[in-house]
């Protein structure tokens, strides 16, 4: 039978083993060409400055009292923008993943890597990567606009206070790791609606229900619980509650791991 | 080369695909032929290492898909036209997928052109239509310029243009000396397009055959007789050993002996006709005999088949 022929598609002889440097850069390049997805980490960036801006500016026109003086944190002031961007990082993180499933794109991911793992592992190194690129400047943008408004008020701070550039940073790496937990939870899960309850319900559902103890629990428990420790590593001035910053934030670290181990586990073995 | 081992597959207590064993050989274009719900999809799936079997295994080049460090080299395959993030342009679509195994962007050109979305590559795939999606589908699968060539109903939704470059697409692959696995639930398309068929139904193997002996062993001549007095035909035809049937509009149906036969009996006995035709039976008949026992949800057929 002759039929017209097909238009000529040269021979490709060239190498072609699957590595994890070069799944990296393939999720970076799924990462970065989404559009809603570079919107949303700019959205996030943008609402952590403006709030730094917003909530510095009502501190200046309701300073704290001579009591509450030294207990007053500039830093942590200037950064509680991060409660809010943290969602929309942690969100992103689940979307990266049950957004593929809901594509069907992650079959075309685990027939190009059938091994899976390394699509999980190059997920969340990209990831973090982009979420430090953007936020380590997005939180010292945050902490100078921050004390540039609490220094009308004779209020602010400096990077070079004790603790002050480590929480700085710190932020920023807070920011990384929920995007991480975003990610298992997604990979674990793969549907956003159940991954995107389970993250909220990680950061907030244990503190609510740790109020409900007697206080000599609960002051015991407090630090432990994800959002409270993985947040310390941001405070100068941390509460009585608090784990230790590095402690805290190797808590929140843990549990980011376990959900990142649990979802590799069960990568593995489902059926897509 | 795709070898399947008593492959089986389970969903719950439902069995997809029921102890099948087959080898897809290089060289020729290979149809996977079967209903919708038969299996195909299960089995190429279990192919990629995308669903595990329950039981039995299926090899790709003689190891496991998973085992293969080069995966894009072994097998290019098109699962399902709609697997691309909506937001994301074709373009950037092929570039992830290709930079997994180290494949520049200058091959990712390649395929764009090969398939003829060079035009709309820079576009969003979520406006692309569905001839649009499966060249999109069938560029991926061609990347790694594959030994082996897995693809899922790939002219569904594309047009008669579409089909023609599919067919020649795939013979020009097998004639490279490629494995070329397809999988189609329209007979006729793969006559046209394969040189050996694999037909399953509820998930079991129905045929393993080169097409030409499918075609030879599904044929089914008739002879349609119309005549002036069709008892006394169909009494004399019966006597030839005929095996004789009545339409609606008093013809007869016959089978078991030529138009020539018919003819000359009918002649002999000075009975007049009125019509005289050769009837064949169409492949897309044969292969729904052959597979409605085993189809699991059959609507009552209205109309008849497409010859």
């Amino acid at each position: 039978m002759i039929e017209p022929t097909a238009p000529a598609l040269p021979a490709y002889p060239g190498d072609q083993r699957v590595t994890q440097a070069r799944v990296i850069r393939s999720e970076w390049t799924k990462l970065r060409t989404v559009p809603s997805s570079a919107w949303s980490l700019l959205a996030a960036a943008v609402l952590i400055v403006g709030f730094a801006a917003l909530y510095s500016g009502v501190r200046v026109t309701r300073p704290p009292h001579d009591a509450a003086i030294a207990g007053f944190d500039p830093t942590a002031v200037s950064l509680s923008g991060l409660q809010l961007g943290q969602l929309a990082i942690g969100v992103l993180g689940a979307l990266l993943i049950t957004g593929e499933y809901a594509t069907g794109t992650i079959r075309t991911s685990f027939a190009a890597v059938p091994r899976r793992l390394p699509v999980l592992w190059g997920k969340a190194i990209g990831y973090a990567l982009a979420v430090l690129v953007l936020f380590v400047p997005a939180t010292l943008a945050a902490f100078l606009v921050g004390q540039s408004i609490l220094s009308s008020g004779h209020l602010d701070t400096t990077l070079g206070q004790p603790g002050v550039a480590r929480a700085v940073l710190g932020g920023a790496l807070y920011l990384a790791a929920v995007g991480l937990l975003g990610l298992g939870l997604g990979a674990l899960l793969r549907s956003t609606a159940a991954a995107v309850g389970a993250l909220f319900g990680l950061l907030f559902a244990p503190q609510i229900l740790v109020g409900f103890l007697p206080s000599s629990w609960s002051d015991h428990i407090y630090g432990y619980l994800p959002a409270p420790a993985g947040i310390a590593i941001t405070s100068v001035r941390p509460d009585p509650t608090s784990l230790p910053p590095w402690i805290g934030f190797g808590v929140f670290s843990l549990y980011t791991a376990i959900v990142l181990t649990l979802a590799a586990w069960r990568l593995r073995r489902r059926d897509t | 080369m795709i070898e399947a081992n008593r492959l089986t597959k389970c969903y719950g207590d439902k069995l997809a695909v029921d102890d099948l064993s087959f080898t897809v050989r290089p060289g020729v274009v290979t149809g996977f032929l079967g209903p919708n719900g038969a299996g195909k999809s299960t089995t190429m799936r279990m192919i990629l290492g995308l669903d595990a079997p329950t039981s039995g295994s299926v090899t790709v080049n003689g190891r496991p898909y998973q085992r293969h460090a080069a995966p894009l080299r072994e097998v290019g395959a098109l699962l399902e036209a709609r697997s691309v993030h909506p937001g994301r342009s074709a373009y950037h679509h092929l570039l992830a997928l290709a930079q997994t195994s180290g494949i520049p962007r200058s091959r990712v050109d390649e395929v764009i052109d090969a398939v003829g979305l060079r035009q709309v590559a820079r576009r969003r795939a979520g406006g692309f239509s569905l001839g649009m999606g499966q060249r999109l589908g069938i560029a991926a699968a061609l990347l790694g310029d594959p030994h082996t060539v897995i693809l899922d109903e790939p002219v569904n939704g594309l047009d008669t243009e579409g089909i023609r470059w599919i067919r020649s697409l795939l013979q020009g692959l097998a004639a490279q000396g490629k494995t070329v696995f397809v999988s189609s639930h329209l007979m006729n398309e793969m006559a046209l397009t394969a040189q050996h068929l694999i037909v399953i139904g509820r998930g079991r193997l129905i045929a393993d055959t080169g097409v030409e002996e499918f075609i030879a062993g599904a044929e089914r001549d008739a002879v349609r007789v119309r005549s002036t007095d069709p008892d006394a035909l169909a009494g004399l035809l019966r006597s030839h050993a005929a095996e004789v049937s009545r339409d609606q509009d008093g013809a007869l149906t016959v089978s078991g002996l030529s138009v020539d036969q018919v003819g000359r009996a009918a002649g002999a006995a000075g009975i007049t006709l009125l019509e005289l035709t050769a009837r064949q039976a169409s492949l897309e008949e044969a292969f729904i005999d052959m597979t409605s026992d085993a189809v699991e949800f059959r609507a009552p057929i209205t109309a008849p088949a497409k010859g």
